[in-house]
C-alpha cells in the first residue's frame, strides 16, 4: 500500500515531524544542536526515518569526533564516506559521512540500531575538506576514492592518490559535468544512439503528485 | 580421432599377406598436420583469466556438472606460459587492459582467445569511461560467446567451435 | 663479509589464481615474514555509479546483480528496497517473504562459492567440486524463478517480476532437506582436517576494535566477536518475524570466519524453512500504478492502464526530492545503496556502499608479521568480490 504523505522538516521544508524521532536520535539532535556544538550544525533533516546533520566545513571533524567518542549512543563505525556533486547548484560538492552505532566490545549484545548522516558542503572552486583518517582508518581508502572520482582534496590525508582509476588518468568522472563517454550503438539503417538517450531525462514535475 | 582421416592401404613390399593385414589393423597413417591439429584441439589448456561474473560461470563450467575437462581443458593454468587459450571472462577495465595484453603476449604460440560474455565481446551492458568496449580492441579473438553471463553450456559450445576452428586451420595461427 | 638485510618487494596479481579476482597486492617481505601489504584495486572499475545516473530507476535494476555477482538476489533487493524507501512504498507480505527466501538461498550459494574457492586455494579441491554441485541446485531454483542462473532481474520496484512457479516450494524443501548432510560433509572434510586447521587457526587475526575502526562488516566483523548484523539491527523485508541466530567468533582469525560462515548457512536454512511455512497468499507487487506496471490483461480493457504503462516504460516514475540510505546484509557485510533524488526520473547520485571495499582495507592489519603463505588464507577468509570493491 502506498503510504506517501506530505512531510515537514525542522527547517520548514518537506521532511518528517520531529516528535516522531526515536528517542536516541532525539537526544542526539538536542545534543548537537545544544551549547557545545552551537554554530557547528547548520541544519537537521529528517526524511524517511533518517537523520541528516548539515555541518560547516571547518567544524565537521569536531562534530565527527564528538559523535565517535562523546555522544550517546556512540558511533564508532564509519560506514560510508562519499560525495555528491550538485552541479550547477552552489555550494557544489557535499561530502557525506554515514555513521553507525555499533558496540565494538567482542561478545557484547548488539548496540541500539541508530544511523546518522553528517554532511558538509564545499564550493566548487575550492573543494577541500579536512581528512577524517585520524578518526577512522576506514577513511583512508574512502577518501582516496572520493578524490579519485570527484577531485575533492582531503587535507591531512597521508597518501591522497587515485585508487580506482589508473594513476595517469585525467579528470574526475563522477562529476556531473564529466561525460559518460558512451560509444554510440549502431543499428543498420537507423541513426546511431547512445543507451542513456533511449529514455531521456525528464525534469521533476512542477505540480505536486 | 576426427572423421575423414585417410587410412591409406600400405603398399609395403616384402611381407606376407598375413603380415600386411596385421599391419593394416595396427598401424594408422595420416598427415602430420592433421595429427598436430587433433592433438592441439583436444588439449586446449586455458589460462586462469576470470575477471568478473563470467568467471563464476567459467568456474561452474570447470566444476562437476558441466565438466570442461571432458573436452580436453583438464587444467586451467595459472601461468600464461603454460597455456594455449585465454578465455577472457568478464569486463575489461581501462586499468586492466595493459595487463591483459601483457598476459596475452606471454602466451606461447599457437594461442587462441575466447571472448566469453557480452562485456568481453562488445562492452556488454556497460558503455562508459571505465571499460574497454570489447576485448577485440586489444587482442585478436577467435570465438565470441554471447550471454550475460553465458550458460556453461554456451561456453562449452564456444570451446567446441574453437576446436573445430583449430582442426580446420591445422592447429597453427 | 658484511651481511645486509633487504626487504623484498613482491607483486601478487592482478592475474593470480588465489586473489579471487583481479586484485593486486604488493608485499614487502623479510624472508617469509610479511612487513607490509598494499592492496592495489581498480582493475575491475566499471563505472556503475556514473552509469546508474544516466538511466531511470527501473532501467537501473540491470546493474546491481553485476556488482556483487555471487549474491545476486541480495544485491537486487538492496537496490530495489532503497528505491522503495525513497518512494515511501511497502511491498505486500507475500513479496517480502519470497524476497527473504531468495535472499537466503543467495546467501547459501555465495557461501558455497567462498567455501569451494577457499578450499581450492589450500589445494583441497574436492570441496570445490562438492560445493559447486550444491550451488548448481540453487542456481536451478533461480532459473526456475526468473529464467536466469545469475543475473536475474527478478526484483522490481514495488514487488517482483512475477509470482513463484509451481513446484518451486517443493524443490526448495527438498534442497533444505539435503543441505545439512552436505554441510556436515564439508565440516568433516575441513574442520576435522589437520591441514585446514593448522593453516587457518591463529592466521589473519583481526582484533575487534580494528575491525570496527576499518568499517568492516559481515563475517569479518562477526568473526572478531562484534555482534552487528543488518538483518537484526535494521530489519528489512520482514526479517523481524523470523527466528535465527547470529554466529559470532572469538579470536578473529580465519578459522573463526570459516565457522561463522558455515553456521550462517545453517541459519539461512532455518530462515528459509520458516519463510516457506509462513508464505502468505496475495499479490506480489504493490498496487500503485504510478510505480508498478499494470497486469497485461488490464491493457485490453482499460485506457488508463495503457497510459500508465506508456508513462512508466517511456519515462519512468518520479520519486520525491530527498535522499535515502538502505542497507541489507550481504554475505560479505553491509551492502548499502545511497540514493539522492531531485524529483526527476533519474537518480542524481547512486552510491553503493561496498562491504568488500572496507573489509579489504583491513588486509594489511591481518597479514602483518604473518608468513607469505598466510596472505592467500587471509584474502580467502575476507571473501571479497572485486566487482563490489571496484564497482
Amino acid at each position: 500500500m502506498s503510504d506517501r504523505r506530505p512531510e515537514e522538516r525542522l527547517d520548514g521544508r518537506p521532511g518528517e515531524r520531529p516528535d516522531e524521532l526515536p528517542p536516541a536520535l532525539a537526544r542526539i539532535a538536542d545534543a548537537v544542536g545544544g551549547a557545545w556544538l552551537s554554530g557547528a550544525v547548520q541544519e537537521v533533516v529528517e526524511f524517511r526515518g533518517e537523520t541528516t546533520l548539515l555541518v560547516a566545513r571547518e567544524r565537521v571533524l569536531d562534530v565527527l569526533r564528538y559523535l565517535r567518542d562523546g555522544a550517546r549512543p556512540r558511533f564508532p563505525m564509519l560506514t560510508d564516506l562519499t560525495a555528491v556533486d550538485r552541479f550547477p547548484q552552489e555550494p557544489r560538492f557535499e561530502v557525506v559521512y554515514l555513521l553507525t552505532a555499533v558496540d565494538p566490545q567482542p561478545g557484547a549484545p548488539p548496540a541500539p540500531a541508530v544511523r546518522l548522516r553528517v554532511k558538509t558542503r564545499l564550493p566548487g572552486a575550492d573543494p577541500r575538506v579536512p581528512s577524517a583518517v585520524g578518526l577512522w582508518p576506514a577513511a583512508d581508502w574512502l577518501e582516496r576514492e572520493v578524490y579519485d572520482l570527484f577531485g575533492i582534496v582531503f587535507e591531512g590525508h597521508p597518501d591522497l592518490r587515485r585508487i580506482l582509476l589508473p594513476d595517469d588518468w585525467e579528470g574526475h568522472p563522477l562529476r556531473r559535468d564529466a561525460p559518460l563517454v558512451e560509444e554510440p550503438v549502431e543499428f543498420v539503417g537507423h541513426v546511431p544512439k547512445v543507451p542513456s538517450e533511449i529514455i531521456p531525462r525528464v525534469p521533476p514535475r512542477t505540480r505536486p503528485t | 580421432m576426427g572423421v575423414g582421416i585417410p587410412v591409406a592401404r600400405p603398399t609395403i613390399t616384402g611381407v606376407t599377406e598375413e603380415e600386411a593385414q596385421l599391419l593394416e589393423r595396427q598401424v594408422l597413417t595420416t598427415r602430420a598436420a592433421r595429427l598436430l591439429a587433433w592433438a592441439r584441439k583436444s588439449s586446449v589448456w586455458p589460462v586462469q583469466f576470470g575477471l568478473a561474473c563470467c568467471a563464476i560461470e567459467m568456474m561452474a563450467t570447470a566444476a562437476a556438472r558441466f565438466d570442461i575437462a571432458r573436452f580436453g581443458s583438464e587444467l586451467f593454468r595459472a601461468s600464461p606460459r603454460q597455456s594455449d587459450l585465454m578465455i577472457v571472462a568478464g569486463r575489461v577495465s581501462q586499468k586492466m587492459a595493459p595487463v591483459l595484453r601483457h598476459i596475452y603476449d606471454q602466451m606461447l604460440e599457437p594461442k587462441w582467445v575466447i571472448a566469453m560474455g557480452d562485456c568481453a565481446s562488445c562492452g556488454g551492458v556497460f558503455n562508459n569511461y571505465a571499460l574497454v568496449q570489447g576485448v577485440d580492441k586489444i587482442v585478436p579473438v577467435d570465438v565470441y560467446v554471447a550471454g550475460c553471463p553465458p550458460r556453461p553450456e554456451a561456453l562449452l559450445f564456444g570451446l567446441l567451435k574453437l576446436q573445430e576452428k583449430i582442426e580446420r586451420t591445422g592447429g597453427t595461427r | 663479509m658484511a651481511v645486509t638485510r633487504e626487504t623484498l618487494t613482491i607483486n601478487m596479481g592482478p592475474q593470480h589464481p588465489a586473489t579471487h579476482g583481479v586484485l593486486r597486492v604488493v608485499l614487502d617481505l623479510e624472508g617469509e615474514v610479511i612487513l607490509g601489504a598494499r592492496p592495489i584495486i581498480g582493475y575491475l572499475h566499471t563505472g556503475f555509479e556514473k552509469e546508474m545516473e544516466t538511466r531511470t530507476y527501473h532501467q537501473n535494476i540491470v546493474f546491481p546483480p553485476r556488482v556483487e555477482y555471487l549474491a545476486t538476489m541480495i544485491e537486487e533487493v538492496a537496490y530495489v528496497q532503497a528505491v522503495e524507501k525513497l518512494l515511501g512504498i511497502t511491498p505486500p507480505p507475500r513479496c517480502q517473504v519470497i524476497r527473504v527466501i531468495l535472499m537466503e538461498l543467495s546467501r547459501i550459494a555465495s557461501h558455497l562459492v567462498w567455501l569451494g574457492t577457499s578450499a581450492i586455494d589450500l589445494n583441497i579441491s574436492s570441496v570445490f567440486m562438492y560445493a559447486f554441485v550444491d550451488r548448481e541446485r540453487i542456481l536451478d531454483l533461480f532459473e526456475q524463478v526468473s529464467g536466469q542462473r545469475m543475473m536475474h532481474g527478478y526484483m522490481r520496484v514495488g514487488g517482483l517480476q512475477w509470482d513463484l512457479p509451481e513446484g518451486f516450494e517443493a524443490a526448495v524443501r527438498q534442497l533444505m532437506e539435503d543441505l545439512p548432510r552436505r554441510l556436515d560433509e564439508y565440516e568433516r572434510l575441513l574442520t576435522d582436517n589437520l591441514i585446514w586447521r593448522e593453516r587457518t587457526e591463529g592466521v589473519a587475526v583481526l582484533p575487534a576494535a580494528e575491525a570496527v575502526a576499518y568499517g568492516c562488516t559481515g563475517p569479518v566483523l562477526r568473526g572478531s566477536g562484534v555482534n552487528y548484523d543488518v538483518r537484526k539491527a535494521f530489519p528489512y523485508s520482514g526479517y523481524e518475524q523470523f527466528a535465527f541466530d547470529v554466529p559470532l567468533g572469538r579470536h578473529g582469525d580465519a578459522f573463526d570466519r570459516y565457522t561463522v560462515r558455515m553456521e550462517e548457512m545453517r541459519q539461512s536454512r532455518r530462515i528459509i524453512l520458516q519463510a516457506l511455512d509462513r508464505l502468505p497468499d496475495g499479490p506480489v507487487a504493490v498496487d500503485d500504478r504510478k510505480v508498478v506496471l499494470p497486469p497485461r490483461r488490464e491493457l485490453v480493457r482499460s485506457m488508463e492502464a495503457v497510459i500508465h504503462q506508456f508513462k512508466l516504460v517511456s519515462e519512468g516514475f518520479h520519486p520525491p526530492v530527498g535522499e535515502v540510505y538502505h542497507a541489507v546484509e550481504s554475505p560479505r557485510g553491509e551492502k548499502g545503496y545511497y540514493l539522492v533524488s531531485d524529483g526527476s526520473n533519474r537518480p542524481v547520485r547512486v552510491r553503493i556502499r561496498a562491504p568488500s571495499f572496507c573489509n579489504l582495507q583491513a588486509l594489511p592489519v591481518m597479514v602483518f608479521r604473518g608468513t607469505f603463505a598466510d596472505v592467500v588464507v587471509a584474502i580467502a577468509s575476507i571473501d571479497i568480490v572485486l566487482g563490489d570493491v571496484d564497482r
